[in-house]
């Protein structure tokens, strides 16, 4: 979403200084500081085991911050915030779970509340977060039975449900093919972002995500940057990043392929 | 066993066997059973720690063969025996349950101290057979009692962790960003698997404990698409083979544990062959 006039302060969601993370003794990243807006689309990059996940883990508050200031909606992070949604990265679902679909949505509901309950209205609820994502022809399919994409999107509409304001999504586009990919970036933009909700995505490629990013989180060599996708998937800015020399490449079709890196940035799984 | 004949008419059939006592209580202590193995079976299929279950009633074994040994009771016994076990399996780990080989081994040091206690009872063998493979018509009255009152805290704690442990069990990673602990419901639910266990065990014994808590719960996810009737239909299962087993037991004088593996074995390999990956439909 464009932000034509200067920072609102009601408009910031995410805030970070001088955050650092790790566990124990041991320093993932360092010193980072970014802050992400209301209605913002954000793609988290960079190479395994740099700390995008860990990034998650404190916005969660499931981990705490070494050093520094993190704030949510204003607030230090706190575990079972309702107003964010989480598909984590995922082991695949056993062939042999024969559950439906439409449960598992709506433990994303009422999933964390004790005590037995006769509520009827949240199946009508996870009716419909299904069907915001397309996918109300699986509610009755056995998890077990779903491709990776309708998974994909069974976890979205678990992850909706609750109407969250922040989405915080862990390699959803892991184990799609390129189609889907597209097809799930271009669902994402469309069901959640109309509705002013703040996007953090976590992938490998990013090339997928072009056409919908406000801003890139690159989390490399203990460091987190943060900005315009323009401006931050630059030669220069990754070379200065890794400490080693990264080219990133533009093809006619405005594709990007980054060099240099570790791991390849337009690999597939 | 017995010289009475079966007559086709099953409600005067169970009106003389229930003139007996150890009748009475046998299908008492059965029901009982059999609706706590089915409830907290389910969870067990679909948390995939069977075999967790399995070793903690091995580790139950010890503790009543201690427990006759020293001539206490033996469900107290196993109760502190698979309780301790149950908790020692969850502070292991998250994972612990599918930690098969460490599991595997205490299972089998646990089996051979029972085997040392037993030794050293010296007393009557059909102790050790009854704690292995069950003894339901040997129950008495006070353990009914101490069963139902088991059977109805299990219920109300199930009730009461039911939609945090669902959840834990099929999407963890969810469930701990909601704020479930999800040490504290793993470590919840051993406990109510080491009683499930425990108070199992005086029916189908220490060796045939997968017949009541597992065998009903995995043929009920087979049928079922929804936790609620998963469950009913493992406690329907358990019901119906524990109740037809005692009944035919009353006639034929082989054990009830028997009838019981056999007619769970039966549903089992029947909804597999209905129900599952492979069934047409499916």
């Amino acid at each position: 979403m464009p932000m034509g006039n200067n920072d609102n302060q009601d408009d910031i969601i995410i805030a970070a200084e001088n955050l650092s993370a790790g566990y124990f003794n041991k320093t993932i990243w360092r010193d980072a500081g970014f802050s992400i807006k209301k209605g913002e689309f954000v793609a988290v990059l960079g190479p395994n085991g740099a700390g995008k996940t860990t990034l998650f883990r404190l916005l969660l508050g499931l981990a705490q911050p070494q050093k520094g200031f993190l704030s949510v909606f204003g607030k230090s992070p706190t575990r079972g915030n309702p107003r964010i949604g989480y598909i984590p990265q995922r082991h695949p679902i056993d062939q042999e779970t024969g559950i439906e679909a439409l449960e598992i949505v709506r433990l994303g509901l009422y999933g964390n509340r004790f005590g037995i309950s006769m509520e009827k209205n949240t199946i009508v609820r996870a009716l419909s977060a299904l069907k915001i994502v397309g996918a109300e022809d699986l509610a009755h399919r056995r998890l077990g039975s779903l491709s990776g994409g309708e998974l994909q999107r069974v976890f979205l509409a678990e992850a909706l449900i609750g109407e969250p304001d922040l989405l915080l999504l862990d390699e959803p586009l892991a184990n799609l093919d390129i189609r889907r990919e597209s097809d799930f970036v271009q669902l994402i933009n469309k069901v959640v972002r109309v509705s002013g909700v703040t996007v953090l995505l976590i992938a490998h490629n990013i090339n997928p995500l072009l056409p919908v990013l406000d801003q890139v989180l690159y989390v490399a060599n203990g460091r987190v940057t943060g900005g315009k996708p323009a401006d931050v998937l630059t030669s220069a800015q990754l070379t200065k990043l890794y400490g080693i020399p990264v080219e990133v490449l533009k093809d006619s079709y405005g594709r990007i392929a980054i060099i240099g890196t570790e791991e390849p940035a337009h690999h597939h799984e | 066993m017995n010289s009475l004949n079966f007559s086709f008419n099953i409600i005067s059939d169970l009106a003389v066997m229930w003139q007996y006592d150890f009748m009475r209580h046998a299908f008492e202590a059965g029901t009982i059973v059999a609706v706590v193995a089915g409830i907290i079976g389910y969870f067990i299929v679909l948390r995939r720690s069977s075999f967790a279950a399995h070793a903690l009633s091995h580790i139950g074994f010890a503790g009543a063969a201690g427990a006759v040994l020293f001539g206490i009771n033996p469900l107290l016994g196993l109760l502190v025996f698979t309780c301790g076990g149950g908790f020692a399996i969850a502070t292991l780990g998250r994972k612990a349950a599918t930690r098969d080989v460490q599991i595997g081994t205490v299972l089998a040091f646990m089996l051979g101290i029972g085997v040392l206690f037993i030794s050293l009872y010296s007393g009557y063998a059909t102790e050790a057979y009854s704690l292995l493979f069950g003894e339901i018509l040997g129950i008495s009255n006070s353990d009914v009692l101490v069963t139902a009152i088991f059977g109805i805290v299990l219920i109300i704690a199930v009730a009461v962790i039911y939609r945090p442990l669902l959840f834990t069990s099929l999407d963890e990673d969810v469930a701990e960003a909601k704020g479930i602990s999800i040490f504290w419901i793993g470590a919840v639910f051993m406990m109510l698997v080491a009683v499930a266990t425990s108070i199992a065990v005086q029916v189908v014994g220490v060796l045939l404990i997968f017949a009541l808590m597992v065998t009903p719960a995995a043929a009920a996810q087979l049928i079922a698409r929804r936790p609620v009737w998963g469950i009913t239909i493992a406690v329907t299962i358990s019901l119906l083979a524990t109740w037809i087993s005692l009944f035919i037991s009353f006639y034929l004088p082989y054990p009830v544990s028997f009838f019981i593996t056999t007619l769970t074995f039966l549903i089992y390999i029947a909804v597999r062959f209905a129900y599952g990956p492979n069934a047409v439909g499916n």
